[in-house]
């Protein structure tokens, strides 16, 4: 009993030191067919395929926002072992629509001042705060939403379509900040269409259509991930 | 006490003249509405008559398991009412059961509340006191709680990116959906409100003109008024919080998830 028990730790200990951050097995919705992938710390992976195709239901799946069943770890642990908004704040999502539910930009932030030089780097002026949301841009919304998401610090970011709206300085500023989280430590999975942005950002690639998720092969560099 | 004037069928039938007046509006303005209008005179005339039928019955029984029983089917009707004013319904029988529930539990509350306290009947239940007391209580309660539940659901459906936002960034349920259900209760509570502020000033209420005219002194009619009132207010109150609570709890789960599956599809209007 006691050997087993000791043979038990040595195991999950070492599954510990080699296991990936995330995992994700046999995730599956009444339309996601059984997904399986799982994320290194400070990599990112790219999500592709045809609107329509169920990488928005991936994402929520993946984030608990839809009903859902399967296997889904943090560092090991287990998704059903945490509540649900415990396990958001590990795992944040960026819808590619972001809501809000107060009139300010100020009022969705715990903390403006601590978001501030994120936003500078976002090209967001430091009175933003007091901007009304219904006069926000689309690619205002987007970048407001995704220094929202990274104020909560989670480990893992699931972004979908974090850049479809900004025009190519703002994506430039974007994934230069994303890619520095990446670099330390941060999750990602990233939404796009873009294939060029694609091929930028991520080494590994999931292809999502008709609600079947699988892997794609891939030889390229990318450009700012390790 | 029965100082009234009783009304002769001949005096009836004469006054129904001016629903023939407006039927005849209807056909010379082309309304439409002429042949609804005959319809709904007539079903009032129809319920009125079999509801006075059965209070008669009703009143010189005095039974507990009568009283109880009319007091039941009462609610449920006001149950259906409530259901069938909503937009889009909780599935699965949540809508009515949630609707039924929430407004037995506070209509009944307050009746016995009031029958056992301001005027204590003997016996308690009897049915002259309680039924209409129930009757408007319930009358009350059901637009608030079909208020309340309307707009907890209309609201969750066209404010759900908001409510997302805020579960995403790892908010509870309960926090993620205050303001919609804030802005519930906020309607469900808004007639009352409205109503007792006009009272006396804009609208002489049915039930204080009705014992007026019954005979009974203004002074005494408006003490009545004044209870029912309370009791409106606190029936509706106690009725739409229980039922916007339970929508809230029954339209997320236990993972803190929105769940508008669990809504119906908007009826065709």
């Amino acid at each position: 009993m006691l050997t087993e028990a000791l043979a038990r730790r040595a195991d999950r200990s070492d599954t510990r030191t080699d296991s990936p951050l995330l995992s994700v097995r046999d995730l599956r919705t009444n339309l996601l067919k059984p997904a399986s992938f799982s994320l290194s710390a400070g990599e990112c992976i790219a999500v592709r395929g045809p609107s329509g195709g169920g990488k928005t239901l991936l994402l929520r799946a993946i984030a608990d926002l839809d009903p859902n069943e399967g296997l889904v770890c943090l560092d090991g642990r287990d998704r059903s072992a945490m509540s649900g908004p415990k396990w958001r704040r590990l795992v944040g999502y960026l819808p590619a629509q972001p809501g809000w539910w107060a009139d300010t930009v100020g009022e969705h932030f715990t903390d403006w001042t601590t978001a501030l030089p994120v936003a500078r780097e976002l090209g967001l002026p430091d009175e933003a705060k007091d901007w009304p949301i219904a006069r926000l841009s689309t690619g205002e919304r987007l970048r407001l939403a995704l220094i929202r998401a990274l104020m909560v610090g989670p480990k893992v970011l699931l972004l979908d379509e974090p850049t479809a709206a900004l025009d190519t300085v703002s994506v430039k500023a974007a994934e230069s900040l994303i890619g520095a989280r990446v670099r330390a430590g941060l999750a990602v999975v990233w939404v796009t269409h873009d294939m060029e942005q694609a091929t930028r950002v991520a080494v590994r690639r999931l292809f999502v259509s008709g609600g079947q998720v699988q892997e794609e092969e891939v030889t390229e560099c990318p450009a700012i991930s390790r | 006490m029965s100082s009234y004037i009783s009304l002769s069928y001949w005096q009836l039938a004469a006054t129904s003249v001016f629903v023939l007046i407006d039927a005849a509006l209807s056909v010379l303005f082309g309304l439409r509405v002429h042949r609804s209008l005959l319809f709904a005179a007539v079903r009032m005339v129809v319920q009125l008559a079999l509801i006075g039928a059965v209070l008669t019955t009703l009143f010189s029984l005095v039974s507990p398991l009568w009283t109880g029983l009319a007091a039941l089917v009462m609610v449920l009707f006001a149950g259906h009412e409530a259901a069938w004013r909503q937009e889009r319904r909780l599935s699965g029988g949540w809508s009515y059961g949630l609707g039924t529930g929430s407004m037995m539990m506070s209509s009944v509350v307050v009746t016995v509340f009031a029958l056992l306290t301001a005027l204590q009947p003997n016996p308690w239940y009897d049915p002259r006191y309680a039924i209409p007391l129930l009757g408007m209580i319930l009358g009350n309660c059901m637009t608030g709680v079909g208020l309340g539940l309307n707009t907890l659901t209309t609201s969750l459906v066209s404010r759900r990116p908001g409510v997302e936002a805020q579960l995403v960034l790892g908010a509870s349920r309960q926090a993620a959906t205050a303001p919609v259900t804030r802005g519930a209760l906020r309607s469900a509570l808004m007639p009352v409100i409205n109503s007792m502020a006009a009272t006396g000033v804009v609208s002489l209420p049915g039930m204080m003109t009705g014992q007026i005219l019954g005979g009974v002194p203004p002074a005494e009619a408006v003490k009545y008024q004044i209870l029912v009132m309370f009791l409106i207010a606190g029936g509706t109150g106690l009725g739409a919080v229980t039922a916007v609570l339970g929508g809230v709890y029954r339209l997320t789960d236990a993972r803190h998830r929105l769940r508008l599956d669990r809504l119906t599809i908007p009826r065709a209007a």
